[in-house]
């Protein structure tokens, strides 16, 4: 039986927007649940590590689109755009905490950016999705042409990649959590390695 | 032996009992009209430094014990699993009376005291505790301690069946930690029993734990099973997985930067969403008592 083209007449009747509403509502959750001490005793740590948690699992759920696709028939690609631009605001958000409430001190800001590796890794990572973000809307898809802006997008995976890295780096001694997480991201990019059946056997993008 | 310290954060430093023990109900009565309607100030009085005493719910919610998980919150969700009754910490190595003491013979002739101390984390936060303990020089003069040795060396329970954090090497399990015999033998440094009068909780290091207040909190071993006097400087948990970040002494020292945190500042439990950073005090604010002990020694080799 095949499921796939009933999930996607059903998802072509959710408008994509939707998606911004939705992811609002964690964020204005998780900062008044720390203002009302519902995170318990250290409420910028909890808000500062939630919105990067969350962030992540956004990146990641960007690159199970193309792969949900490819091997189920599932097309999710019109909420793609606004799953990576919700992940970049969350990151934002994750990096402001981290600037106003947690170091506040500015020329410790750029002391700890500089000296610490893993926060220059989840700089690294944030830069990169700069140009992303700019660039998720049709006007810059329709300037860049639609080959030049997808290798641009490829980006993404190096996003990912680095806010992994940036999430194992950051843990304390041995820890199982983030492995998980960046093998779930490399598991993810090598997905797109398969060579597709009845081409041949070239990396897809 | 006892008493040798005294504080200078006093009992009016502390929470008053009833602030403590009542917060949670205030928060469930409403908040702030519940702390008008109950009269009480959500907070204790400053000390007269400026310091701000934590509450029994900081202090035994907000937990680094790794043996029960490694979010903060996961001691006090698991540590409940750990059996705490009977106890017996083996007292061996370089002592003239070497063998498993009881947590009762232990406690045998020791002088419990109140000591509200600062305590430093490595990952910059801090609060301040008022323990109840003895000072482990008491102890070791209980045990005697031979000429030749010059470090002591703790180890924490490793119980894989109750400790569900052990079952995967976030550390070389188990816990160990150490410290120099005079670090060990000063009037700060104490064991701890208890805190604000009760039994210290088992997320805290229960029954029986360090308390080093000049040293970043991960020296200040917990649930201890047994202290060994050796002549040689012993490992050290987090020296052995990862060197570069975690030496021996472990001062607090604002002035040497870990590679993760600056240390020159710490965040304040409890101070709320928008609160300042503080400056870092240098051995967290005991250099009077133990400057001394350090003496000629470069702090930044010797981190
Ligand atoms: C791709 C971008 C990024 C991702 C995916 C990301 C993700 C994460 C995750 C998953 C955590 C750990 C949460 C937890 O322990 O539960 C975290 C923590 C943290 N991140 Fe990021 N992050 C990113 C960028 C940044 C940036 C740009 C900064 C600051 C410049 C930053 C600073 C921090 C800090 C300070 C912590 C807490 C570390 C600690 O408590 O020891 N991150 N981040």
């Amino acid at each position: 039986m095949d499921l796939a083209g009933p999930i996607n007449g059903a998802l072509r009747r959710v408008p994509p927007w939707s998606l911004y509403i939705v992811a609002a509502v964690p964020v204005i959750w998780v900062f008044w649940a720390g203002a009302t001490g519902r995170l318990g005793v250290e409420p910028v740590e909890a808000i500062e590590h939630r919105l990067g948690l969350w962030g992540l699992w956004l990146l990641i759920a960007g690159l199970c689109v193309t792969p949900i696709r490819r091997f189920t028939g599932v097309s999710l690609i019109r909420f793609r755009r606004a799953v990576g631009v919700t992940a970049f605001f969350y990151i934002l958000a994750h990096m402001l905490v981290w600037l106003v409430l947690d170091v506040q001190i500015l020329a410790q800001v750029w002391a700890d950016i500089l000296k610490r590796p893993y926060i220059t890794v989840g700089m690294a990572g944030f830069l990169l999705m700069i140009p992303l973000a700019l660039t998720s809307n049709n006007w810059s898809v329709r300037r860049l042409g639609p080959q030049a802006w997808q290798r641009l997008h490829r980006l993404t995976y190096g996003v990912a990649l680095l806010g992994g890295l940036h999430f194992v780096m950051l843990r304390k001694g041995f820890q199982l959590e983030p492995l998980l997480y960046l093998a779930a991201i490399l598991g993810l990019l090598a997905l797109r390695l398969v060579p597709k059946r009845g081409r041949r056997a070239v990396p897809a993008e | 032996m006892a008493h040798r310290w005294t504080n200078d954060l006093t009992h009016d430093d502390v929470t008053p009992e009833r602030a403590w023990l009542n917060r949670r109900q205030i928060i469930a009565a409403g908040g702030l009209a519940g702390l008008a309607a109950t009269g009480l100030a959500p907070r204790a009085t400053a000390a007269p430094e400026g310091l701000k005493p934590n509450t029994w719910e900081e202090i035994t919610t907000y937990n680094n014990f790794y043996e029960f998980g490694t979010g903060k919150g996961d001691p006090a969700e698991n540590a409940h699993m750990l059996t705490t009754s009977p106890w017996s910490i083996t007292i061996d190595g370089l002592v003239d009376r070497p063998g498993d003491y009881s947590f009762e013979e232990v406690m045998e002739g020791m002088t419990v005291e109140e000591r509200i101390y600062r305590f430093r984390c490595v990952e910059a936060w801090s609060m301040v505790i008022p323990w109840n303990g003895f000072e482990l020089a008491d102890l070791l003069d209980k045990v005697g301690v031979k000429a030749e040795a010059r470090y002591v060396a703790f180890e924490t329970a490793l119980r894989p069946d109750e400790m569900p954090g052990v079952r995967f090497p976030v550390l070389d399990w188990p816990y160990v930690e150490g410290l120099r015999l005079d670090e060990a033998r000063h009037p700060l440094t104490i064991m701890a029993t208890g805190i604000y009068g009760r039994d210290i909780p088992n997320q805290n290091g229960a029954p029986i734990r360090l308390v080093v207040p000049w040293k970043y909190g991960f020296k200040s071993i917990k649930s201890i099973v047994r202290i060994t006097l050796t002549e040689d400087e012993p490992p050290t948990s987090w020296n052995k997985a990862n060197p570069r970040e975690y030496g021996f002494y472990s001062n607090v020292n604002p002035e040497v930067d870990h590679p993760r945190w600056s240390q020159a500042t710490e965040r304040v439990i409890g101070s709320g969403l928008f609160a300042r950073r503080q400056p870092t005090l240098m051995f967290n604010g005991y250099e009077e008592e133990v400057a001394s002990l350090y003496e000629g020694m470069d702090l930044t080799e010797n981190y």
